[in-house]
């Protein structure tokens, strides 16, 4: 259960920060240039936080109480190579959807 | 007769033209997040004023996984916070094109500012360089004008379909399809297979710390070990000499 008071927190912190991050530049900062470390560092954000924000629940999943599931791993990898190989997340999205309905029928 | 020339208008249009295909992932990815909100006991008002509040999908998934781990506000704020922070860039990038606008068209642009806009905004300047402030302005507004009511309308699609769905039907794994989805189309250099592959051990290996917080740990080495080897590898590049750096 979602307890309310942090929920709407998150919603109205989040979503001020969020904007401040958006406006920064575009709206105060115009003249002003990040350092070079700063900026080069922004733009590994998205592929650090969110692979290992989900890596604990492929290896782990909670589904079967932390014991590692063959549809799941193989789901992951497949959803992985595809993106890669493709550079389409819709592509990737569906292989592992895919892969993760159909393996426990191979199985 | 033909219509006058109206080049911002045309601008306009050719944002919307462009963005439209992005439907194809906006749509199951905003459903995705209504119907999980959904299942997580989220009502209606309450998913929908989250997807208007903070506008950025990766985000509100990750807040809402960490909601449901009752995990410290510090570390639900740090971590979504983390996911955000890509956009610092892009609002660096766009300032020396937009930045000459009226500070209120800035105000809403800023809230306008998702990854599509960013992205598709930002190749149609390098593309046209002879671009006026109206015809940019233009383009980034079309770029946005059709993801926003998708965004918002799938979320909402996506919440009442939840409502209808039986839990037994187990979504537990829908989550890290759609981040690593997202995530293996970005890994364009060496730098960011490091960044992602660094991040996801070093979470994986630091899981004994409480709350998430190996997954700050992780992600800040990893993020910090990318940018050091881009700059390592462009730095070695341009100790080259010139014949070898063309690749000859």
């Amino acid at each position: 259960m979602i307890d309310r008071t942090q929920f709407w927190t998150v919603v109205v912190v989040l979503g001020l920060a969020t904007y401040a991050i958006r406006f920064s530049f575009l709206g105060l900062l115009g003249n002003h240039a990040l350092p070079g470390w700063l900026q080069r560092s922004l733009r590994y954000t998205a592929v650090a936080v969110l692979p290992a924000l989900v890596a604990p629940a492929v290896l782990w999943p909670a589904a079967t109480i932390g014991a590692p599931d063959a549809a799941r791993l193989l789901a992951a990898t497949v959803t992985v190579v595809v993106g890669l190989a493709s550079r389409q997340m819709i592509f990737a999205a569906l292989a592992g959807v895919v892969t993760l309905l159909g393996v426990p029928f191979l199985l | 007769m033909s219509a006058p020339a109206n080049p911002a208008r045309d601008s306009y249009l050719r944002g919307v033209r462009a963005a439209l295909p992005f439907a194809v992932v906006i749509v199951p990815f905003a459903m995705l997040f209504g119907l999980l909100a959904s299942e997580a006991g989220l009502q209606l008002y309450e998913i929908l004023a989250f997807s208007v509040s903070v506008f950025a999908g990766a985000s509100q998934f990750a807040a809402l996984h960490l909601l449901q781990d009752q995990a410290p506000m510090l570390v639900i704020l740090a971590t979504s916070l983390a996911v955000n922070l890509r956009m610092l860039m892009y609002s660096v990038t766009l300032a020396p094109h937009l930045g000459a606008a009226p500070l209120g068209i800035r105000a809403v642009m800023a809230y306008l500012l998702v990854d599509q806009s960013f992205a598709l905004s930002v190749a149609e300047y390098d593309k046209r360089p002879n671009m006026t402030l109206a015809e940019k302005t233009a383009y980034f507004f079309g770029a946005v004008t059709p993801v926003l009511p998708l965004w918002l309308g799938s979320t909402v699609a996506g919440a009442l379909a939840g409502r209808a769905i039986p839990p037994e039907y187990a979504l537990d794994f829908a989550v890290p399809i759609a981040f690593l989805a997202m995530t293996a189309p970005m890994i364009r250099s060496w730098p960011h297979a490091l960044a992602a592959g660094l991040s996801v051990v070093l979470t994986l290996a630091l899981t004994v710390l409480p709350y998430g917080t190996g997954l700050l740990v992780g992600a800040s080495i990893g993020m910090a070990a990318g940018a050091a080897l881009e700059y390592w590898r462009e730095k070695a590049a341009q100790k080259l000499p010139p014949q070898q750096r063309t690749g000859a």
